[in-house]
């Protein structure tokens, strides 16, 4: 998969003629509308919202947004505001004449909204592009918490965001993640067709407030075909269950620990891990 | 950009994020223009309790707009019911009670949602930087050294 992100800063790769490209394929736009009512089925919104759009390019998801309920948008017609880095993209919105208000902006520099502003926010394929950095003053981690730290202060309590991202891999995946946690927000990933070449990676942010259960796990509650895995949990639990060095349950889960890392490991029997008796 | 955003809208620099004077905006040789829209009473409501009324009275009246009234109106002012017949029914027999926006809820619409900034500047009232609007769109890249 070619990744732009590594060959140009975003305001040069999408030139006037990178964008047309982009706005103008069918096939990028069908999976940008799947993609955002995706996006807008775990935003779950019940009633016209204000929404950011961090990176809306030429409003392809701007549009959706804009729809009203009757044309398949939860809760809308919605109000949005919009930025993006790319000059080109905007004019592109701007000839489209999409509804939301558009800032030519660096979501790494901030979001310049204040407190408690917006219901939601969306970000659809755009936070990739943050994990780099073009000159010396500023670091991907910088421009990262920079960003999270502004979108958690510019969400009201209760408000979540969606931002599908494509991460080049799972370190990058870590490093997005955490800097949302440290920012202060509940942050899950949901992945759509894990290790495949159409995989999407959705992280989903839930700031406080008691409409919702805490995190992801409340927000994908009661949907089909999502499998959690919470690492969290997995940690707590082992610490409550007395699993001492050397027991069974301890052989057995490193006996998978390393199989997973593609060791060799024999396989269990009822003698793995039985203790001898003292008359032996 | 709607009158709507400028009531949200901060400057974009870190040292005035703990000054009382970086919001709101002030428009400067501001070109306005109307872009009518459908109205939506149900987003009024919802977003009338997060409006900053007195700043937005104040950028209303920098722009030369009619006055706003000295208080935010209720948000159960923004509906009124009156009695009419469903559409395509002409006998008068089946009078129903329906919520029409009133008047309030119009203007407010007019001004907040209708009333776009075209051209023009937005300034800081705090470090005095002026962020260029062009065809309704701010631009609110700062250079390296004002990040």
């Amino acid at each position: 998969m070619s990744r732009p992100e590594d060959t140009l800063p975003p305001d040069l790769f999408y030139n006037d003629a990178e964008s047309r490209k982009y706005t103008t394929s069918s096939r990028i736009q069908k999976i940008q509308s799947d993609m955002t009512h995706r996006a807008l089925s775990l935003l779950h919104l019940t009633r016209p919202s204000m929404i950011l759009d961090v990176g809306c390019g030429s409003g392809l998801s701007g549009e959706i947004l804009s729809a009203s309920d009757a044309e398949g948008t939860p809760g809308g017609p919605h109000v949005w505001v919009g930025f993006d880095i790319s000059a080109s993209m905007l004019g592109i919105a701007l000839e489209k004449e999409v509804e939301g208000d558009l800032f030519l902006a660096d979501a790494g520099q901030g979001v310049p909204f204040r407190a408690g502003t917006f219901d939601a926010a969306i970000s659809i394929s755009a936070v990739q592009w943050l994990c780099n950095a073009e000159s010396s003053e500023e670091s991907p981690a910088g421009r990262l918490s920079r960003f999270f730290n502004g979108l958690y202060a510019s969400l009201r309590r209760g408000g979540r965001a969606v931002c599908q991202f494509y991460p080049k891999n799972d370190e990058q995946k870590r490093m997005v993640s955490s800097a949302a946690v440290r920012a202060g927000f509940g942050a899950g990933l949901l992945e759509d067709d894990p290790a495949t070449k159409s995989a999407k990676t959705y992280l989903v942010l839930t700031v406080g407030g008691g409409e919702l259960e805490g995190d992801i796990t409340g927000v994908v509650r009661g949907m089909e075909g999502i499998d959690v895995m919470d690492s969290r949990r997995r940690a707590k639990d082992r610490k409550r269950g007395d699993e001492r060095k050397g027991s069974r349950a301890w052989i057995l889960r490193k006996k998978e620990q390393m199989e997973r890392k593609g060791k060799v490991v024999k396989a269990n029997s009822k003698y793995t891990g039985r203790k001898r008796r003292v008359i032996f | 950009m709607k009158i709507l955003t400028l009531n949200f809208l901060t400057c974009a620099r870190k040292l005035c994020k703990s000054s009382n004077t970086a919001f709101p905006l002030h428009p400067k040789e501001a070109d306005l223009e109307i872009v009518e829209t459908e109205i939506n009473v149900l987003f009024l409501k919802n977003i009338m309790g997060r409006l900053m009324w007195e700043e937005l009275k104040g950028v209303v009246g920098e722009l030369g707009l009619p006055d706003l009234p000295p208080t935010p109106p209720e948000p159960e002012t923004l509906v009124e019911t009156k009695l009419q017949a469903p559409e395509g029914d002409n006998t008068g027999l089946n009078i129903e009670k329906a919520e029409v926006p009133s008047q309030i809820a119009k203007d407010l619409h007019r001004v907040l949602l209708e009333t776009c900034v075209k051209e023009g500047k937005l300034v800081c009232g705090n470090c005095g930087h002026e962020y260029a609007v062009r065809e309704g769109i701010a631009n609110f890249l700062l250079p390296g050294h004002l990040v």
